[in-house]
């Protein structure tokens, strides 16, 4: 499969560098978020939420709220509970509190809620409500949160006596040991990948707008997955989920934060179902650092067993996971901890094996977001963290290490230790196009000058393997629902179409690529495509945007939707000039006699002929339309090589991260300046964790990263002019070969900026520091005290 | 309190609560949306619009501050059915993903083109250094303020080829 356009010129329908349809409105100003939804009446919600981690609710107190002119209802957790409505399941088998009942759980937990006429008056009349708490101990040191003398925090749950979540393990531990104690070197880390959050630009917010007429409720929301939520409403409320509609207009940034629903939501919709009138709820800043799905959180101790000249031959991991106050991982039902199983990464390993232990803290839920594709996140940075540490004691050069290890051309299909199988990859070529790109030899000769001059530049390098486009229904659902996704297209008598497609774009220009898709598949300009998504009433079902899994998944379904139109367009062409099916060919939206190309007939011919009075073969309906559910036959592996070049400040233990090369290998390339775009998106959220990001908590659970003046992203100035390189190794079992590039650079990047770092360190002796490596973290590292984050 | 201001070159009287910050101002009461409201602290710069031609963070100006004084938002960068440079620079080079970091990162690069029409990389970077934007990565958007510092360039010499002062 040839995949590779340079510019949409050389190939005028189809995949290449194109303008993206969403941009005109963007850039005047007219794109419409959740908090641009205005409604005849609305009113508007502000919840009140807990200021204390763990505390008993003695008593809450709304009088004086409710006397506030402005104020038309106010909700508290009895009120909710008396409704069946204070609790609602996660979508990870445990329930939540949609208001707190009977405890507070962490800071910043939904307690109360007030609808008044403006969103100032809301405000105003939180601070009329009286709640008297009894603080209880709080749990907010994940390390001693299953001693035995920790209070318990899910006393809802029945029968908990304690603060453990679940276990969890794969690989095969006897094998693994047996590996270990055969190996000629163990090399041992332990390593933290802190609390993070996805932070998107715009906060999550709802407008609930029910009509107590026909019953309809109709829900703007900030949704990752409109159709998920849909069903998940019908089932949590009762109400019948054709009366239900959500739409998720153009959506400020997602990164897996707007995935879950969030009290906010519910209360959205209770508070219509009881005023009659729509209500609107928009969080700020600090509820949606504070309350909303965080990131990472795991505590792992890694060992690679290797031979002494550096080949590798085993990997175990222990691992404790921090959940928070109620287990809220958006995951699919059989993978509690994601996709961590891939943490074999991209190399040629025979043995492994990981043990996990989750718990609840007094912390915000979450756990899977933030472009983790389902945790590969932390899998990634443990074992290129892992391959990096062993290169130190062997002192073989990290390339060199990575080179002699990893998986080659011919081994796929290969099924890793762990079970899954990686579709396809030429890891040795993209790791070479990096080190050609970065010219990695006169890197190492710069660094040497430079260490000879007592300055201390870094070179990081990773590979790593992602499993995206979950996923094949057989084992993955999402609650129940199966993780395939629908597409319909409808091709106009003019030879216009509409495709309709479930997942949501979040700014990944789905209005673009999947028009290009469809584009590439039956020959009509991307410019006379409309795609319509984000609207259940609107599009087919299917479970929405995440874990890359829009082209890898919907994406697929647009291609294959598109083939079926093709099909019944060939069979009208045939009819309309008068040749059988197998004379005809295919060529850029056109069926031509074989041999005789001047007869022929267009798309728009077609289409035309479809919906008109002209005669149509036997069995053939008119119109030109179809819609397929495609069900993925396995994950695809989106794989890439990054080097990051470093700078630290002897003086300040300031890092400057000069440059960065990226080579990515997604598969079949669509819209290569959007693939560009998602790639660079990633390395900067590589550089925010590696240096600058982390939730932080005191010891009595709260929050001090609850502003964007202490939760640090990286601005401009942060992040250098970023270089980037692809190889092309299409999914054998997609489509098209894509294979989904959202998340790469987030999962690869941040081993890559540490791992930077850390050969920038080598001077002093120092193997691994953890992040964020701030200034200070770091000047402490370098004088020999390196302290984990948690 | 009532008061009149200049909202894209139009003047606007308004009854208001003295609280009332300038960004609800322009989107609830104008209903000009392209302001978004990110962050509440002055980090991030979406709601970024003009005050007398200075890009301020309007989530920490008072609507009443802005009285008797021009604003500018997106929203009027747009003159007589033309799309200014600067936002044709970021749909020419991708400067934009979810779009709403967008209208507060054009008003900066507006500004700044206005005090500076050919820019260093690092003095655009500077620029829009008060502007957090979650999804290009920035290079993008520096190389989208460098295809309107181009374009203007282009279109003044020609300007000038054809012998207008």
């Amino acid at each position: 499969m040839s995949t590779e356009f340079v510019d949409n010129d050389r190939k005028p329908v189809g995949y290449g560098r194109m303008l993206r349809k969403e941009d005109p409105r963007f850039v005047r100003g007219k794109g419409r978020f959740i908090d641009d939804v205005q409604l005849p009446g609305m009113l508007h919600l502000a919840l009140l939420r807990a200021p204390i981690a763990h505390g008993r609710i003695l008593g809450v107190d709304t009088t004086a709220a409710e006397a506030h002119p402005k104020v038309k209802l106010v909700v508290t957790g009895a009120m909710l509970a008396e409704r069946g409505l204070a609790w609602m399941p996660t979508m990870s088998g445990d329930v939540q509190a949609v208001l707190a009942t009977d405890k507070v759980r962490f800071q910043g937990q939904e307690v109360a809620f007030v609808v008044a006429e403006d969103r100032y008056a809301a405000r105003d009349a939180l601070e009329l409500i009286d709640v008297e708490y009894e603080q209880l101990p709080a749990v907010a040191n994940v390390r001693t949160a299953l001693d035995p003398a920790a209070p318990v925090i899910r006393d809802d749950l029945a029968g908990k006596t304690d603060n453990h979540c679940f276990d969890w393990e794969t690989g095969d531990r006897a094998a693994t040991e047996a590996a270990f104690a055969d190996a000629d070197v163990v090399v041992s880390q332990d390593m933290v990948y802190p609390r993070v959050h996805p932070a998107p630009l715009e906060t999550c917010g709802a407008v609930a707008d029910y009509d107590a007429v026909d019953g309809g409720l109709t829900l703007w929301c900030t949704t990752q997955a409109p159709h998920a939520h849909r069903t998940l409403y019908a089932l949590v409320s009762g109400l019948p989920e054709h009366m239900i509609r959500v739409i998720s207009p153009d959506i400020g940034g997602g990164f897996g934060n707007k995935v879950p629903i969030y009290p906010g939501y519910v209360c959205a919709i209770v508070a219509s179902l009881l005023t009659g009138e729509p209500v609107k709820w928009t969080e700020d800043r600090s509820e949606n650092l504070t309350s909303t799905a965080f990131a990472r959180d795991y505590i792992m101790h890694g060992e690679l067993a290797a031979t002494r000249d550096g080949r590798i031959l085993a990997i175990r991991t222990r691992v404790l996971a921090d959940h928070g106050a109620f287990n809220g991982v958006a995951a699919p039902t059989n993978y509690p901890a994601g996709f961590f199983g891939v943490f074999t990464g991209s190399y040629d390993i025979r043995a492994a094996y990981c043990a996990m232990t989750a718990v609840y803290t007094n912390k915000a839920p979450g756990g899977v977001a933030y472009s983790c594709s389902f945790r590969i996140t932390e899998a990634v940075y443990l074992i290129e963290r892992l391959v990096d540490c062993l290169a130190f004691e062997l002192e073989l050069d990290p390339v060199e290490l990575r080179l002699a290890n990893l998986l080659r051309p011919e081994q796929f299909p290969y099924t890793t230790r762990t079970g899954w199988v990686y579709d396809s990859g030429n890891y040795e070529a993209t790791l070479r196009e990096a080190l050609r790109i970065a010219d990695y030899d006169g890197l190492r000769r710069e660094q040497r000058d430079k260490r000879a001059r007592g300055e201390l530049m870094g070179i990081g390098v990773s590979f790593f393997t992602e499993a995206v486009g979950a996923g094949p229904r057989r084992d993955m659902d999402i609650m129940g629902l199966g993780m395939a996704d629908g597409a319909e297209l409808r091709v106009h008598p003019t030879g216009k179409a509409v495709l309709r497609v479930s997942c949501q774009t979040q700014g990944q220009g789905h209005e673009t690529t999947f028009a290009q898709i469809v584009a590439e598949e039956i020959g009509i300009p991307p410019a006379d495509i409309k795609v319509v998504h984000g609207d259940t009433d609107q599009t087919p079902f299917g479970l929405g945007t995440y874990g890359s899994r829009s082209t890898s998944v919907s994406g697929a379904a647009a291609a294959m939707v598109a083939r079926k139109v093709r099909d019944k367009a060939r069979l009208i062409a045939s009819a309309m000039l008068e040749i059988s099916v197998a004379d005809l060919v295919w060529d850029k939206g056109s069926f031509a006699v074989v041999g005789d190309p001047t007869s022929c007939v267009t798309i728009q011919d077609i289409a035309m002929h479809a919906h008109g009075t002209g005669e149509l073969p036997d069995g053939v309906e008119g119109s030109l339309e179809a819609q397929v559910h495609y069900n993925p036959e396995n994950l695809t592996y989106p794989n890439g090589a990054y080097i990051c070049v470093v700078d630290v400040d002897p003086d300040t233990a300031v890092v400057t991260v000069r440059r960065f090369v990226a080579v990515d290998d997604c598969g079949t390339r669509i819209n290569p300046m959007i693939i560009e775009g998602q790639v660079h998106r990633g390395l900067t959220d590589g550089v925010g964790m590696a240096l600058m990001e982390m939730i932080a908590f005191d010891d009595d659970g709260n929050c001090l990263s609850g502003s964007l003046m202490d939760y640090l992203l990286p601005s401009a100035l942060e992040v250098p002019d970023w270089q980037t390189g692809f190889t092309v190794t299409p999914s054998p079992h997609h489509p098209i070969g894509a294979k989904g590039v959202g998340e790469s650079a987030t999962v690869g990047s941040p081993p890559a900026v540490v791992n930077a770092v850390m050969d920038a360190l080598k001077p002093y002796g120092l193997r691994h520091a953890d992040m964020p490596l701030t200034p200070s973290r770091l000047w402490e590292a370098m004088r020999g005290n390196p302290q984990p984050p948690v | 309190m009532q008061l009149t201001m200049t909202v894209n070159g139009e003047e606007v009287t308004a009854e208001i609560e003295g609280r009332l910050l300038l960004v609800h101002f322009l989107r609830d009461h104008l209903a000009l949306t392209g302001t978004h409201w990110g962050c509440d602290t002055s980090n991030c710069g979406a709601c970024a619009v003009w005050l007398d031609g200075e890009p301020v963070k309007s989530c920490t100006v008072l609507t009443a501050m802005a009285a008797g004084h021009e604003v500018r938002t997106v929203e009027g960068l747009e003159q007589f059915g033309e799309l200014d440079a600067i936002q044709r620079g970021f749909m020419e080079c991708h400067g934009l993903q979810c779009g709403f970091c967008t209208p507060g990162m054009l008003m900066t690069a507006r500004a700044l083109l206005d005090l500076n029409p050919s820019p260093s990389e690092q003095e655009i970077r500077e620029a829009i250094s008060g502007q957090i934007c979650r999804c290009t990565g920035y290079a993008t958007i520096v190389r989208s303020v460098q295809w309107a510092a181009a374009e203007e360039a282009g279109a003044r010499t020609s300007i000038i080829d054809a012998g207008t002062p």
